[in-house]
């Protein structure tokens, strides 16, 4: 057993996986060898078609063997169709053994994706997380991977894909529309999802990209997102997902008084800033509390008559709203988080789709999350050394995903953790998380209905306090806040673990943050 | 005190409890729970129900305890509540002049 240097105590191997522990949000260099890509030249014919009769037929045509690597984009979230229906074809050719990975797992109604687990047809699981019936049959024992599941932020993934970490034999990419050559993209179409950043390093890096679409346009489809250029082959399925179902929710401005209190303090700290000047930058997110966030952002800024020069990330309706008003000059979605944001990309100039990589990757030679000002980021529990788990729940379930979370607090000048100190009787503010995803010394400052803190090892405490004590913002302390949640709470029982290893958490750098470990009965 | 009849109190919202207390002639106090916070609090959770009955000197009751994520203060006032309607008294407020 070692300690990384968020004092986790991690094996040296488990299984084959060799771990390299973590050691400093900068501490671990790049590799200095080119990008991998299992890409290789084709001789493509005008007379040539790519667009083949099923799922099944293109699975057989790419040569998908037992053992290969397998990917998804999840930008329909719950609203995914493509998976299920893949993962079908796949099971009635008997294809086993698969290494599964999306870039999130999806868990749309219908699909069991641990019944492929149990059946043999994936043995493997690598996402940014795997929330619902997967990630709790591994948590629980019910069922289990020949590997432990690895889990990466969204810039991670692109980084481990070129590292030649995870190396994809066939990306399945669901495009909104696509002429019969592959440019395709997820703005046209029945069913647009918006951008389809997270699927331009698969299409770049595949051995085999099988681009599914539900509307097949004229050629050449304009605007096209993917090119032909990647794409071996394309199939016309009846409905690719459901565009309502992204937001699952989230789109909607809450009522709740805490989260509109919490979210309203967020916007008061950025606007305290000295950052919160002409040009600034921001990634607030989606979740409740993110949204509203954006809602009092955008008076701020309205109130200092600023624009902002760039929004980044999952990109919302209220985004787009700012942007309409004239308060953000560009929008870079590497995500659409809603139906109205999924449309945006297409009739602004301004709003535009980008690479995942582009968005969070550390390890190539620019990303936009090295300019960002502001990070708002939601979690599930943070400590008293800052540290934030976003991936366990309160008795260990599987909750969340790791997103871009742990990247935006790495870079953004001031990331900004906003939670409630409890749910429930579930305190949020702990002495030491249960899984650790994001090393504390990244995060600036925590947001609480009880009060704000300021991590005094972040490297612009100095700044902020200085900026928020001007601005005549009280501050408390984390350890006041952690002890305030216990005094309502009471103390909880520890969540009690095996010893076996059933997923990874990795940082950026490809680094290990964390292990987590099967629950004791 | 005796129980006289069936009660409840508290509701299913989030962050509430809902408390349903039965007379139990010559059993006991045996307690039921449903939490999704079972395992972190369970044992605090039926440290407080007892805590309640014995408060109001309840020695034979079934307590069915559905909770969502109650608090602690939560949880007593339901039971208190809970109690008074199936003992059929009024809650005695002087208690909480008497409160340290």
């Amino acid at each position: 057993m070692m300690k990384n240097a968020v004092g986790r105590e991690l094996p040296e191997r488990i299984g084959s996986y060799v771990v390299r522990p973590y050691a400093g949000p900068e501490a671990t260099p790049a590799l200095e060898t080119p990008v991998q890509s299992r890409r290789i030249a084709g001789r493509a014919r005008p007379e040539q078609s790519k667009l083949l009769p099923s799922l099944t037929e293109a699975i057989r045509a790419v040569g998908l063997k037992d053992g290969m690597t397998i990917s998804f984009h999840h930008s329909f979230r719950e609203g995914d169709l493509v998976v299920g229906q893949v993962l079908e074809a796949i099971r009635a050719l008997g294809i086993k053994d698969l290494r599964f990975a999306p870039s999130a797992v999806v868990n749309p109604k219908g699909l069991s994706l641990a019944s492929f687990v149990q059946d043999g047809t994936i043995s493997r699981v690598e996402a940014s997380g795997i929330r619902g019936e997967l990630g709790d049959g591994l948590i629980n024992g019910a069922i289990s991977l020949t590997q432990p599941a690895i889990l990466r932020t969204h810039g991670a993934r692109p980084r481990a894909i070129e590292a030649g970490e995870l190396s994809i034999d066939v990306a399945f990419i669901a495009a909104s529309a696509s002429d019969a050559w592959g440019n395709c993209t997820g703005q046209l179409g029945a069913n647009p999802c918006g951008s389809l950043g997270y699927s331009f390093v698969d299409a770049r890096s595949a051995e085999k990209v099988v681009v599914i679409t539900d509307t097949l346009v004229e050629y050449p489809c304009c605007p096209a997102s993917i090119s032909q250029e990647y794409v071996d082959y394309v199939v016309q399925v009846e409905q690719i997902g459901d565009p309502a179902k992204i937001g699952a929710g989230a789109a909607r401005l809450t009522k709740n008084p805490r989260d509109l209190q919490i979210a309203r303090e967020v916007a008061r700290v950025m606007a305290a800033s000295r950052r919160f000047r002409e040009g600034f930058s921001f990634q607030t997110g989606a979740g409740a509390i993110a949204i509203a966030c954006t809602k009092y952002l955008g008076e701020e800024m309205k109130a200092r008559n600023l624009r902002a020069s760039f929004a980044l990330g999952g990109i919302t309706a209220g985004i787009v709203d700012l942007y309409d008003a004239g308060r953000v000059r560009v929008v870079e979605c590497s995500q659409s988080f809603d139906a109205v944001a999924a449309k945006a990309i297409l009739d602004r100039p301004g709003v535009v789709e980008i690479d995942n990589a582009a968005y969070a990757n550390a390890f190539n030679k620019g990303n936009f999350l090295n300019h960002l000002d502001f990070g708002v980021l939601g979690a599930l529990e943070v400590d008293t050394d800052f540290n934030v788990n976003i991936l366990t729940g309160s008795s260990g379930q599987m909750m969340g995903g790791l997103g871009g979370g742990p990247d935006v607090a790495a870079c953004a000048g001031v990331s900004i953790v906003a939670l409630p100190i409890l749910r429930g009787r579930t305190p949020s503010v702990v002495k030491r998380v249960f899984t650790c995803c994001t090393p504390g010394e990244t995060v600036a400052c925590v947001v609480t209905q009880a009060g704000i803190a300021l991590n005094p090892r972040h490297r612009n405490y100095q700044e902020l306090k200085e900026d928020l004590e001007r601005a005549g913002i009280q501050l408390t302390t984390i350890e006041a806040l952690q002890q305030l949640a216990e005094s309502l709470t009471g103390v909880p029982k520890p969540i009690e673990t095996t010893d076996e290893i059933v997923a990874v958490v990795e940082y950026r750098d490809g680094t290990v943050m964390d292990v987590i470990r099967k629950l004791k009965e | 005190m005796d129980l006289k009849q069936p009660a409840m109190a508290g509701t299913l919202e989030s962050s509430d409890i809902q408390v349903t207390v039965v007379p139990n002639p010559g059993g006991g106090i045996a307690i039921e729970l449903d939490s999704p916070v079972k395992a972190q609090f369970g044992d605090a959770i039926r440290d407080t129900v007892r805590a309640v009955l014995a408060e109001f000197g309840v020695e034979e009751a079934r307590v069915q305890l559905l909770d969502q994520g109650a608090l602690d203060c939560v949880i007593r006032a339901r039971m208190q509540c809970a109690v008074c309607r199936a003992a059929q008294i009024s809650y005695d407020w002087s208690r909480e002049d008497r409160r340290p």
